[in-house]
């Protein structure tokens, strides 16, 4: 091809990429005359370079666009959506022959007369309501009449260089445009001297309205300086760059393995300074590589834009964080993903301005793309205000296409069954537009993203929109892995795909447990799904008898009375093999993650990290999914990288979308500040008991000899004042001599303390407690750290020692105004944390109350419109979605629950909340863990309601 | 470079009427591959091991930087492979940009063979061996099967 030819393909597909974006701009901003010269600045240099190398076709689709551009520039026509769309559709026809000259190297046969005609007919209306730029017209006309447009440009730009010298040193260096456009006069005055007259009437009026855009023009060569601070270089040379530098890395990493070896040596400082200057090298051409994703996004306004138009839509693309940057290898990748998702937002997501209206939102729908670094990572954001994902719709397309059945499905949550859409073949759209609904999609995004090593996950509300977050890493070429040795093999796994490391031993709480010889592990409260690396690289058997029984071995120890005979055969096996229980005692789990989806692989060591290229595997090899690619260790030997997709999808039914929910629950309960830090102790039997941390003032060990006695009670002297201490239960046995852990519990200025055996643990975890304990002080069980947990009822221990003991002392217990007067009232508890509803209710229930439970502010109000009917109403403050004080304004604004008196309830009450609390119509403002005051002031309001 | 180079005659490849193999020794078989092909000649080396490979794969190995894909040849033509592989040599040729080391027994020389002493591969040879055969030359003492290396990698699978 041409090399004039190539660079100006270049230099224009560059230029219609920014047009693209500007003229959206445009549409929202009609006024921005910058923007406009800018458009227009464009156009007109696609014009002028396409005569010039003599395209006859683009020029003329160019040169129309151009006037109908012009008239825009000069304020004669206004900027309105049909405009635009045909300056867009002239944009799409130069890309198409831009696009087939690519290809061919020739403009392709066609006709753009009916375009043309389009902008003339543009052009022309203006004619008639505007006499002053009557002129013009003639030139039309020429057109029209079929005169030698090129030779006209060129004697056009011959005339406009003669008078760019002229003007040398006048501040109108930048007025390109005008130029051209006086020249325009001119130009068609030498060359048709029959129009002359008629042009140079028409002139003087042209001139004068487009002096003032140009004097705004100046303001432009600021942009352009940057320019020059940039070159443009092939992407080869880059790849090329960093292929060598990959090289680099790894001679450097060899030269430090040598170096380890050997203590005292001339080499090392040299050494360490090849090693900064490679880190810096490798960082700076890392840094070449590096685009900011906004060239990703350019085209997703124009994308929304015409898809608003087609489905008539209202719908507003804000894009934050556009210079985020990532390798361009990566850019590419995910350009086609993230456009299809954008393009689901805006079809799928957001409903016509009519059913927003209806749904209370504003007519405009929102689609917010956002792109962001974390760790590492590049976390990309799409998030809709739309209509969400419908649960219902999912669950019966799930059903009917059969890829759960109902009973899967009902155990399912919501955000378990949203997933679905990243299955093959499940579309939601009722109908296939043009757009999307035809059910590829989601799938191929999540293929794509895990592909480059991604992650995908989505949270949507029916009826709020729909949020999907995109995690990506930031390069592919240089990446930290993990050596790990199974059967005496070295592999690496990227470190990006492992979440943790979990050293195994034979019994106790890190065992490995089978279920029919398919080996799991409790991590925390939910069962690990595991694969041996032996097995499914099936390395195992050609290695010493001992490796492959190893697991079974360990198997075996399932039930703790087992524990001693299995020791036993233990010994037994040690007896047998010359090399004994460490094999299996130091067995690793790498806990992996494949999207949402997490397992574990079990390894035999795990050594140190290590920066690897990834090279890709020989040909021959491609077909093992295993892998994905190998590497040379700083020791030179060659080293197979794993592929953690691979591995699980070697092991069969990892289906992602149903996998592991509660690590996403896990995710939307810290958001839900669902969590509870527990405090994890022992007392009594073997069983841990928890409590929550934040009821817990202090843990004391308080030496024995300090204990005394007093009225019948253990008390012990703690700063300045009496406490009291139980032990945890009577079975407790006590020492005699040393010290025992103290929980210490601070209630206004009482405290008391409990006397357990042993402080495990504290931990942060979401609890569900789930039986219901028959046992005073227990509220029940909940699974914590993969263990049954007794969850204390701390306010069992406060009561008793309340009312026994500080009976004695004037502070009132909470003794209330007549149980009677309680039994049977209704309370309504609104409260969004299960533990909270789990501690409270019972502590309600055991003071008279009768108690209903609603998850949210949203669910309490379904209850309201159902009409059940309460004698009080708890809620909790800090709340999703709703918080306590809309929560009330609704209720209290207008509802059949008007009159019922409303307590709030808060972990941190400020004055001002409590303040704000009294003005939408809360009745009082009691702090969470006050227990006793919460039941006074019920107690209190409910005499007041009942006075 | 190894030692075994020396033996490599880096002259003309292709001559008028004669082209220039390296001839290797296989279970007492003599075959030649074009000298051109050949990138380096090595002594036994240590290898990776490639779980779930194929079988002929014996393992990949690090030259000056590159992984190189271990080949075995003898695995390939159904020849048992033996225990101690200690005397092994290896010649790395490249195939599509990809380096491919070739265990075989021995090297031997390199010859010139004239084109004319060429015969085709008799139909009756054993498919795994006619497959990796571009033709018999016929010398004095001996029968010099000439190897398809490009066709031999290829046939590799998982």
């Amino acid at each position: 091809m041409d090399d004039l030819i190539a660079e100006f393909l270049t230099e224009t597909s560059k230029n219609l990429t920014d047009l693209d974006a500007d003229l959206v701009k445009l549409e929202q901003n009609p006024n921005d005359k910058d923007l406009l010269s800018q458009i227009f600045r464009i156009i007109h240099t696609i014009k002028g370079t396409c005569g010039f190398l003599g395209l006859p076709r683009l020029e003329g689709v160019a040169h129309k666009g151009e006037d109908v551009l012009g008239l825009f520039r000069d304020g004669v026509l206004e900027v309105t959506p049909e405009y635009v769309t045909i300056i867009f559709e002239s944009l799409d026809r130069i890309k198409y022959i831009l696009s087939e000259l690519e290809e061919t190297g020739s403009e392709p046969e066609g006709d753009d007369s009916e375009l043309i005609a389009k902008l003339a007919a543009i052009y022309d209306s203006t004619k008639n309501n505007d006499s002053q730029i009557e002129g013009m017209i003639s030139i039309d006309d020429l057109v029209a009449i079929g005169a030698d447009l090129s030779e006209i440009d060129k004697a056009l730009e011959h005339n406009a260089a003669l008078e760019a010298a002229q003007a040398e040193g006048s501040a109108e260096n930048n007025a390109d445009t005008e130029e051209l456009d006086t020249s325009d006069k001119n130009g068609d005055e030498e060359l048709l001297p029959e129009n002359v007259t008629e042009l140079k009437q028409a002139a003087p009026p042209v001139k004068t309205p487009v002096k003032a855009p140009v004097s705004e023009q100046d303001a432009g060569p600021k942009k352009k300086s940057l320019g020059t601070q940039s070159l443009r270089v092939n992407v080869d040379v880059l790849e090329n760059l960093m292929t060598m530098v990959s090289e680099l890395v790894l001679t450097r990493n060899q030269l430090l393995q040598i170096l380890r070896q050997q203590h005292e040596t001339d080499f090392s400082v040299p050494l360490q300074r090849l090693n900064h200057v490679v880190s810096d090298l490798q960082e700076g051409v890392m840094k070449t590589r590096m685009q900011p994703i906004g060239n990703a996004w350019a085209k997703l306004p124009r994308i929304i834009r015409d898809l608003s138009m087609e489905l008539n839509k209202k719908i507003d693309l804000k894009m934050i964080g556009e210079d985020t940057e990532l390798d361009r290898q990566i850019l590419e990748l995910i350009k086609d993903p993230l456009t299809h998702m954008v393009r689901n937002s805006g079809d799928h997501g957001i409903e016509t301005p009519e059913e927003r209206l209806a749904a209370g939102k504003k007519e405009t729908g929102t689609i917010k793309l956002e792109a962001f670094h974390e760790g590492g990572h590049i976390i990309i954001q799409i998030t809709d205000d739309g209509k969400g994902l419908a649960v219902d719709k999912i669950r019966d397309k799930v059903l009917s296409s059969g890829l759960a059945t109902e009973e899967e499905l009902s155990d399912m949550s919501d955000q378990q069954i949203q997933k679905f859409i990243f299955n093959a073949g499940l579309s939601t759209a009722e109908k296939v537009t043009s757009v999307s609904g035809r059910g590829v999609g989601m799938d191929v995004v999540k293929t794509n993203i895990e592909k480059i090593g991604g992650s995908i996950d989505l949270i949507s509300t029916e009826g709020k929109g729909s949020t999907f977050t995109i995690k990506i890493p930031l390069t592919l070429a240089i990446v930290s892995a993990m050596i790990v040795e199974s059967s005496g093999e070295k592999f690496a796994i990227p470190q990006l795909a492992v979440r943790e490391l979990v050293m195994t031993s034979i019994d106790g709480e890190n065992r490995i447990e089978t279920i029919k010889g398919t080996p799991v592990f409790r991590l925390r409260d939910k069962l690990l799904p595991l694969v041996s690396l032996e097995e499914v690289l099936k390395i195992g058997d050609s290695m010493p008898p001992i490796a492959p029984k190893a697991v079974p071995q360990i198997n075996d120890n399932d039930a703790p009375d087992e524990t001693e005979k299995s020791a036993k055969e233990k010994e037994k096996e040690a007896a047998k093999t010359e090399n004994p229980n460490a094999k299996y005692l130091s067995k690793y789990i790498v806990v992996t993650q494949v999207g949402a989806y997490d397992f574990g692989i079990i390894v035999d060591r795990v050594f140190d990290t290590e920066e690897i290229v990834v090279k890709p595997v020989a040909r021959i090899l491609k077909d093992i999914e295993m892998f994905s690619g190998n590497t040379i260790l700083g020791d030179g030997k060659v080293i197979m990288i794993l592929d953690p997709n691979g591995i699980a999808k070697s092991t069969g039914n990892m289906d992602t979308a149903t996998s592991s929910e509660q690590d996403t629950d896990e995710i939307y309960s810290d958001v839900a500040s669902n969590k509870a830090a527990l405090l994890l102790f022992r007392a009594g039997n073997k069983s841990p008991k928890a409590v929550p941390l934040e009821v817990v003032s202090r843990l004391e060990e308080i030496k024995l000899q300090d204990i005394e006695s007093a009225n019948n009670r253990m008390v012990v002297q703690y700063r300045g004042k009496l406490m009291p201490l139980v032990p945890f239960s009577a079975s407790q046995a006590i020492p005699e001599e040393g010290s025992v852990p103290v929980l210490v519990f601070a209630d206004k200025d009482q405290s008391m303390g409990i006397i357990v055996d042993e402080i495990i643990d504290i931990t942060e975890q979401r609890i569900d407690v789930q039986v219901a304990a028959q046992e005073d002080g227990i509220i029940g069980s909940a699974i914590i750290d993969g263990k049954a947990t007794d969850v204390v009822d701390v306010g069992h221990y406060l009561n008793s020692v309340n009312t026994d003991w500080f009976k004695d002392h004037d502070d009132s217990p909470f003794k209330s105004g007549g149980e009677a007067d309680e039994a049977g009232k209704r309370i309504l508890l609104v409260e969004d944390s299960p533990f909270f509803r789990n501690m409270l209710t019972p502590l309600l229930q055991v003071a008279g109350y009768e108690v209903t439970t609603a998850n949210n502010a949203i669910d309490a109000l379904k209850l309201c419109e159902q009409g059940r009917i309460f004698d009080v109403i708890v809620s909790d403050i800090e709340m999703p979605e709703m918080d306590g004080f809309e929560f009330a304004q609704k209720i209290k604004a207008d509802s059949n629950w008007q009159n019922i008196p409303m307590l709030a309830l808060s972990s941190h009450a400020t004055p001002q909340d409590m303040d704000r609390g009294r003005e939408v119509g809360f009745t009082n403002y009691v702090p969470k863990f006050d227990r006793d005051n919460l039941l006074n002031a019920l107690s209190e309001t409910l005499s007041k309601n009942v006075g | 470079m190894n030692a075994a180079d020396s033996q490599i005659d880096y002259g003309s490849a292709n001559n008028e009427h004669s082209r220039d193999y390296l001839t290797i020794y296989i279970a007492e078989q003599i075959f030649g591959i074009p000298v051109l092909q050949v990138q380096d000649v090595l002594r036994s080396q240590k290898v990776t091991r490639i779980p779930l490979a194929p079988k002929e794969v014996a393992g990949s190995l690090n030259l000056r930087g590159r992984i190189v894909t271990a080949i075995n040849v003898r695995s390939k033509l159904g020849l048992p492979i033996s225990n101690d592989d200690s005397h092994d040599m290896s010649v790395v040729v490249e195939h599509d940009d990809e380096l491919y080391s070739l265990v075989i027994d021995k090297v031997g020389d390199v010859l010139s063979l004239k084109q004319d002493a060429f015969e085709k591969t008799p139909a009756t040879l054993n498919p795994l061996w006619r497959d990796i055969s571009l033709g018999i030359h016929q010398m004095q003492s001996e029968l010099l099967i000439i190897m398809d290396v490009p066709k031999l990698i290829d046939s590799v699978h998982v």
